[in-house]
């Protein structure tokens, strides 16, 4: 792990002019965003294959699936909120009903758009997509595994949602990087990041980053934790949950969004099958949040290292240990 | 002939709804002869090869008219007409409204009103797009005219003007609660596509009459300035005096009663037009 920070929307951004040359039926629409969400660099370098057809987000996701219908390889792009409240019926109706290899850009997700308030904030977006049937849904935990999403996506026969946050945030992974598996990023497949045997963490996202420095903190606490960053909600790596869980016995879930819906409750279903286990989450609250930066309005509504290793702690049954 | 075969369809049409006791009547029957004037003499399609990427597209917005789609389709030999009397059954391939997954011919899946502009804008774009030149139509009924996203849509196709899109309104004026009138006025309905700087044909054609269809088919080709759109006057319940026009008929079951009283006009209808063939 480095100190680097990098924006997830930058190495989108780029991810799409480097795939253009490779994947001809390649195609950006944008909704007015484009300058946020950084598809103006493709729209620069290929205005032929890029439309922005203004503030209509629910018409620029038909307009795609028409578009996939005959071959093309389209990626919309706004912002997370919009694709999922204003597009439902598109993506539901239309896009995954007819299994349309669509890309959904979903930017400026979870509490990103920290200063812009709740009304720009995707806290729930993760409950709503992953209730669509063909829909797979990636919540990438920093700027390298947002570039190997998409260019995965592309390559699938079927519609995927890949969450975006606008700011900076610390780069977990080197470009070659494997997973646990040895293998390249792959739909389905967790990354073992630590082994441990006192309890399991399982993380999507932006808190990757905490999870590990809680896992460090937790260590030294003496308790050894099990990290599974899991960045496919959809299809989730049961297999390796159950295999975690049947060691540690306990199951903590870490992620940027409400407590509904999102990686708690997608482990929490595949864990009641499985391998039923004592849970907790690190998640937002059921509540709206409000504007503020972006690591304070995390820290506020509960998403932070000391979050993490307290509600862990707590799970291990160590909450007397102090850190040394 | 074409005229016939529309007649033809709709007593199909009829009888598979009162057979099953579901399916939408009125939006199907207004649609008749749009349709099999689209499938049969302007659209190039293969129905033996329904995949052909050069094929021109239609997307049928108003899809409640699933059951007239499905047996123009099948008449025009993407399957079976006897497959019609599966329409809405389990595990049947002709859905309730039309899902592109199931059956052979069906270029887009609808039902929840305002997406065929949208989609088929879409088309129009990949036919630019990938340099092919099929043509791109989207069937359009009053309740789509209500939705906010048709207006997207049209708002896109002036500012991206695709070649060979054109909007086609099945312009009955009926509604499923009652007259559009009453319920969402759309008129004037061709200075709202001229607004939006669309090519709107000139004059409004008679959707129940072939040779009418056939003439805005002709207008449609010899335009070169796209997106365009044709309104077409037609009946919602057409050909069945009691139904016609009338709202109750948007998709209330075709029982015993009615069948018996609707079936022999349709037959008259029928027997009229064999006259003339």
């Amino acid at each position: 792990m480095t100190a680097r920070l990098a924006a997830m929307r930058d190495a989108f951004g780029q991810a799409l002019l480097d795939l253009a040359d490779a994947i001809p039926e390649l195609v950006v629409l944008d909704a007015d965003v484009a300058s946020s969400t950084k598809t103006r660099l493709f729209w620069e370098a290929h205005p032929d294959r890029f439309l922005n057809v203004g503030v209509a987000e629910a018409n620029m996701v038909d307009i795609a699936a028409g578009m996939a219908t005959c071959g093309l390889r389209p990626v919309v792009s706004t912002f997370a909120l919009f694709f999922a409240l204003k597009c439902t019926d598109q993506i539901r109706n239309v896009v995954c009903y007819n299994t349309l290899p669509v890309v959904f850009a979903a930017g400026y997700a979870g509490l990103s758009d920290s200063y812009d308030g709740a009304s720009h904030q995707s806290v729930a977006d993760l409950a709503i997509v992953r209730a669509m049937p063909n829909m797979y849904v990636v919540v990438p935990a920093d700027a390298v595994e947002a570039g190997q999403a998409l260019e995965a996506a592309l390559r699938r026969d079927g519609p995927t949602f890949i969450r975006l946050c606008r700011n900076p945030t610390p780069v977990l992974f080197a470009n070659t990087e494997p997973l646990a598996s040895g293998e390249p990023f792959a739909f389905g497949k967790a990354r073992k990041l630590r082994d441990g045997i006192d309890l399991t963490i399982a993380v999507c996202g932006v808190p990757t980053a905490m999870a590990l420095e809680a896992a460090d903190q937790l260590a030294a606490m003496g308790v050894s934790v099990d990290l599974v960053e899991v960045a496919t909600l959809k299809p989730l790596d049961v297999d390796a949950l159950v295999a975690s869980v049947a060691k540690t016995g306990k199951m903590l879930t870490v992620e940027e969004h409400t407590m509904h819906g999102g990686l708690y409750g997608a482990v929490a279903e595949a864990l009641a099958r499985h391998r039923p286990a004592p849970m907790d989450c690190v998640a937002i609250e059921d509540t709206f949040a409000e504007s503020g930066p972006y690591d304070a309005l995390m820290a506020k509504y509960g998403i932070s290292v000391e979050n993490i290793t307290r509600k862990a702690a707590a799970l291990a049954g160590r909450e007397s240990v102090r850190p040394r | 002939m074409m005229q016939y075969l529309a007649q033809q369809c709709r007593i199909e049409v009829l009888d598979i709804l009162h057979e099953k006791g579901t399916g939408h009547w009125g939006g199907a029957a207004s649609a008749a002869e749009l349709l099999i004037t689209l499938y049969f003499h302007i659209m190039d399609v293969r129905p033996d090869d329904p995949e052909w990427p050069d094929r021109d597209r239609l997307v049928l917005s108003k899809g409640h008219a699933s059951c007239m789609l499905y047996a123009v389709l099948a008449h025009r030999g993407y399957f079976p007409v006897q497959e019609l009397h599966t329409f809405r059954d389990l595990d049947s391939r002709l859905q309730g409204h039309p899902c592109m997954k199931a059956t052979p011919g069906v270029e887009m899946s609808t039902g929840a009103l305002g997406h065929g502009m949208s989609v088929t804008l879409g088309m129009a774009l990949a036919a630019r797009l990938s340099k092919r030149s099929f043509s791109s139509y989207v069937l359009m009924g009053d309740g789509d005219l209500n939705e906010g996203q048709t207006w997207e849509g049209v708002m896109a196709a002036a500012k991206f003007r695709p070649e060979r899109f054109a909007a086609l309104v099945d312009y009955n004026k009926v509604q499923l609660d009652g007259p559009s009138d009453a319920i969402m006025p759309m008129d004037p309905l061709a200075d709202k596509f001229k607004a939006f700087n669309w090519n709107v044909a000139p004059t409004v054609y008679d959707g129940h009459s072939v040779s009418a269809i056939l003439d805005s088919y002709e207008w449609i080709r010899a335009q070169a300035d796209w997106p365009v759109a044709v309104i077409y006057k037609t009946h919602k319940g057409r050909g069945v005096s009691f139904m016609e026009d009338n709202y109750q008929w948007h998709g209330a079951p075709v029982n015993d009663d009615a069948y018996a009283k609707a079936r022999p006009e349709l037959l008259r209808g029928l027997k009229v037009l064999e006259e003339r063939l």
